[in-house]
């Protein structure tokens, strides 16, 4: 009998150990890329762009990284609720008798979300050689829109799926089309969950690399137009690493510090808007 | 049939020969009470029946029998529950000796996720039985005291999943036989039951009570009229009334009572 | 004034939003086969030149004298993905083990903050953290302690960064597996007299066990796929890793580090294409078959 306890606590407090583990390793780092950043940080690395020998240790910021990204991340993210909302709302409204039908739309989607950016920067690489197209702004934003759109549509699913079946028919039964029911009732019932699902995709779209590197090049320039190259900070921040500089590397650090707020950022104001949208959506 | 059931009344009454004694009991979900100050004596060797509408508490008084309720984080239970004058909430330790005092039959049948021959032998093996060929003897035992013997003998290493509902709940009581308990709790056995798996499952604890205490929490009135020796009835987390069936059902003492035999009517 | 305006075109945004919707369905279907198919037309040139044995199995690279040998990189690739497992699994399913049936309910609302912000920090952090923290600790402390000289940029500088990588995903898909268990079960094995570990030992890993295989194998083909973190850590030395801390290659990096010298050697980017097919096969394979055991899993409860 004996044994038995103890093999149950040991295991008891092997689980906790790893568990806490887990906490403690998220909270080192965090805290390792705020403490090396954060004294490289300063205004003119965010409002310049880098001037010439920026790689080799002489002054400007990196915005041309952060315009780049953004530019990149919102129009991925508009493409991608374009193609995935719909897809959604298709699934949880029109489709929702036919559930075989459904049920394999959504593995595709899960199969389409476990689809790594590399592949989808080769392809997209493969086709732009084919139709001799240049790196640009545009390229980026089709091909992250590509890659994170399985991941909105399949976050947005999960919300939508919770809505109760009874409304459906509710709505159904005042005559409703589909039409209206999909973006009239259930989009609006579910824009808490709209709104997370976005800002996931966004979050996502900002922080990838192995998608742009092929197709939205690079540059020292803010993009003006979309047929320009455009700068992320994700490959902003591995080029200043290459960099044998020193001084060089600690603005690596200092901009990875950057890229790391924006994200938690973008995690506390999506659950900042959730939380407060969620009283009115219902 | 009178005359029977006034010396049960009469026994129960004297409080002698329970199994179960139950005093003060109260269980709370962080501030809420579900059980309120509940005394109680369940006979040996006899049905008892617990009644009551849906949230009374009467699943949670089963559950607090073999300490499933521990299993809730904020539920608090003040009191003493005494099985066989052993007090069951005083401590922690043996508790696994103390729960296989008890079987539990739940609402929907559970198979554990293996064969049916390793259901039954689930239990066995934990309490130490090793010698294959007395595990082979109490699996046939236990399946033919719930009738499913010729049912399955050709698939006893398939998986107990594959049964139908009845099957299933027949091998959940079968499993929990196995163990050897003094107690049976049934919470609503055959609700999710066809009318004629639950008939066999109601004829099975008549059998039963020759050699086991069953304790049943259903709101089926008729399945209570039939079966049940002792009737508790609750409400609110609380009892209500208790007493003989013959005594709750034709003549009930309180408004709540009244209205819900009327209903159930 | 605008709802009878809508009234009257209520029919045709239907119509169009049909229409929408139908474009959008195509799209998703034709999305992963064109990827499929774009990749296998661009290798198709280096698959008819070599034989494909030669090319899988061969260790000799040398691009421009005409020499593809991916070995190196399969095997890099693979090492990387199983020594991260080796390190993630065990933490994953003790973790969560440990969340649902023991820990206190507020823990399990942190782990979930932990979980999401974990999973949205974007792969070339993961990178930079590894090259401070990481590389050095196995360059100095490892290093020195095994008697085996490194750099620190290795096979297990890589598999580190991946395993932590993987965590997030993984722990919230097993956290799911054990939520979805119904306490019946646990109540019933615990009633049968079991003990609360010999109930999680014998029947809940059981119960769970395809969802388990599911969730590793979901995290398996997301470190497969994994590109710029690994890059930043692992070496990328074209020698076969024969320690672990040797520097490898696996194939993300080989595609990305030589997209510059692609086009102007012949067959390099046919060859690069080709080893992205392979990874794409890969990957696809194991994404097709958990997500199937998964679907079979919740068919069982419905």
């Amino acid at each position: 009998m004996n044994r038995k306890k103890i093999e149950a606590s040991f295991f008891r407090y092997l689980f906790a150990v790893v568990t806490y583990g887990i906490i403690f390793i998220f909270v080192y780092i965090l805290y390792v890329i705020f403490k090396r950043g954060f004294h490289s940080i300063s205004w003119s690395m965010i409002s310049e762009e880098p001037k010439g020998g920026f790689y080799m240790g002489n002054g400007g910021g990196v915005l041309n990284a952060i315009v780049g990204s953004f530019y990149i991340a919102t129009g991925a993210t508009i493409l991608a609720v374009i193609i995935g909302l719909p897809v959604v709302l298709l699934l949880n409204v029109h489709l929702v008798k036919y559930k075989k039908l459904v049920g394999s739309i959504r593995f595709l989607l899960d199969i389409l979300w476990g689809i790594p950016s590399i592949i989808y920067g080769a392809f997209a690489f493969v086709v732009m050689t084919w139709l001799h197209l240049q790196a640009s702004l545009l390229a980026g934003i089709i091909t992250v829109g590509f890659l994170i759109f399985p991941i909105f549509a399949r976050a947005f699913d999960e919300v939508v799926r919770t809505t109760a079946f009874g409304l459906l028919e509710a709505s159904h039964s005042l005559g409703s089309n589909h039409t209206e029911i999909s973006y009239l009732i259930y989009f609006k019932r579910n824009l808490p969950g709209f709104i997370t699902a976005f800002l996931l995709a966004f979050g996502r779209a900002i922080g990838d690399a192995a998608s742009v590197i092929f197709t939205a090049g690079y540059t020292d320039h803010v993009p003006m137009h979309l047929s320009d190259p455009a700068a992320t900070l994700p490959l902003s921040i591995f080029f200043q690493l290459s960099s044998p500089i020193a001084s060089v590397k600690e603005r690596a650090f200092a901009s990875t510090l950057l890229l790391t707020i924006i994200i938690l950022v973008i995690s506390i104001i999506s659950r900042i808007i959730y939380s407060k949208i969620k009283r009115y959506a219902l | 049939m009178h005359y029977k059931e006034e010396i049960l009344d009469t026994v129960v009454s004297l409080k002698t020969d329970s199994i179960i004694s139950i005093r003060n009991l109260n269980v709370y979900i962080g501030s809420q009470p579900l059980l309120k100050n509940i005394n109680l004596e369940i006979p040996r060797n006899k049905i008892t029946v617990i009644l009551g509408p849906s949230g009374c508490g009467k699943t949670t008084l089963l559950k607090s029998l073999n300490r499933l309720t521990d299993l809730q984080h904020n539920l608090k239970t003040t009191g003493e529950i005494f099985i066989d004058e052993e007090d069951i909430l005083l401590s922690k330790d043996e508790l696994t000796r103390k729960r296989q005092k008890m079987g539990l039959l739940s609402q929907r049948p559970f198979p554990l996720p293996m064969s049916i021959y390793k259901n039954i032998s689930f239990g066995l093996k934990i309490h130490g039985l090793a010698n294959k060929k007395n595990i082979d003897t109490k699996v046939e035992k236990y399946l033919r005291e719930v009738g499913l013997w010729e049912e399955v003998k050709d698939r006893l290493h398939t998986s107990a999943s594959r049964l139908s509902i009845g099957q299933q709940q027949r091998l959940c009581l079968a499993r929990g036989l196995a163990v050897g308990p003094e107690i049976i709790l049934a919470d609503e056995p055959t609700s999710a039951l066809d009318p004629i798996s639950s008939r066999k499952i109601e004829e099975k604890f008549i059998e039963l009570k020759n050699d086991y205490t069953v304790i049943l929490v259903t709101h089926i009135l008729r399945q209570a009229k039939h079966l049940a020796d002792h009737v508790i009835f609750m409400y609110d987390g609380k009892v209500v009334e208790q007493g003989s069936p013959n005594k709750l059902f034709n003549d009930p003492e309180t408004e709540i009572l009244k209205a819900y035999i009327e209903v159930g009517h | 004034m605008t709802a009878a305006f809508f009234y009257k075109w209520r029919n045709v945004i239907h119509k169009i939003s049909n229409l929408w919707m139908g474009i959008s369905i195509f799209f998703i279907i034709l999305l992963p086969l064109s990827i499929g198919l774009g990749l296998v037309l661009k290798s198709l040139p280096i698959m008819e030149d070599y034989s494909f044995s030669s090319l899988i199995l061969s260790s000799e690279w040398s691009p421009s004298e005409g020499k593809f040998g991916f070995l190196i990189f399969i095997i890099s690739s693979l090492c990387l993905t199983i020594l991260s497992f080796i390190i993630a699994a065990p933490i994953c399913v003790f973790s969560s083990i440990y969340l649902t049936q023991f820990a206190p309910n507020w823990l399990l609302k942190v782990m979930h903050l932990v979980i999401d912000v974990l999973a949205g920090i974007p792969s070339v952090v993961y990178g930079v953290w590894g090259i401070i923290v990481i590389v050095p600790f196995i360059s100095n402390v490892v290093s020195p302690f095994i008697n085996y000289s490194a750099s620190g940029y290795c096979l297990l500088a890589g598999s580190i960064v991946l395993a932590i990588m993987s965590i997030p995903y993984i722990l919230n898909m097993l956290i799911e597996v054990f939520r979805s268990m119904p306490i019946e079960l646990k109540e019933a094995s615990l009633s049968l007299g079991a003990t609360e570990w010999e109930t999680i030992k014998k029947v809940l890993l059981r119960q769970g066990s395809s969802g388990i295989i599911a969730a590793l194998g979901l995290g398996i083909s997301k470190a497969l796929g994994e590109t710029i973190a690994v890059l930043m850590v692992v070496g990328n030395m074209v020698k076969m890793p024969h320690h672990l801390l040797d520097p490898a290659y696996p194939i993300p990096a080989l595609i990305v580090n030589n997209y510059g010298d692609m086009m102007s050697i012949p067959m390099y980017d046919t060859a690069l294409m080709f080893s992205g097919l392979i990874l794409f096969i890969i990957i696809l394979l194991f994404n097709i078959l958990s997500n199937l055991i998964i679907y079979r899993g919740k068919k069982k409860y419905e």
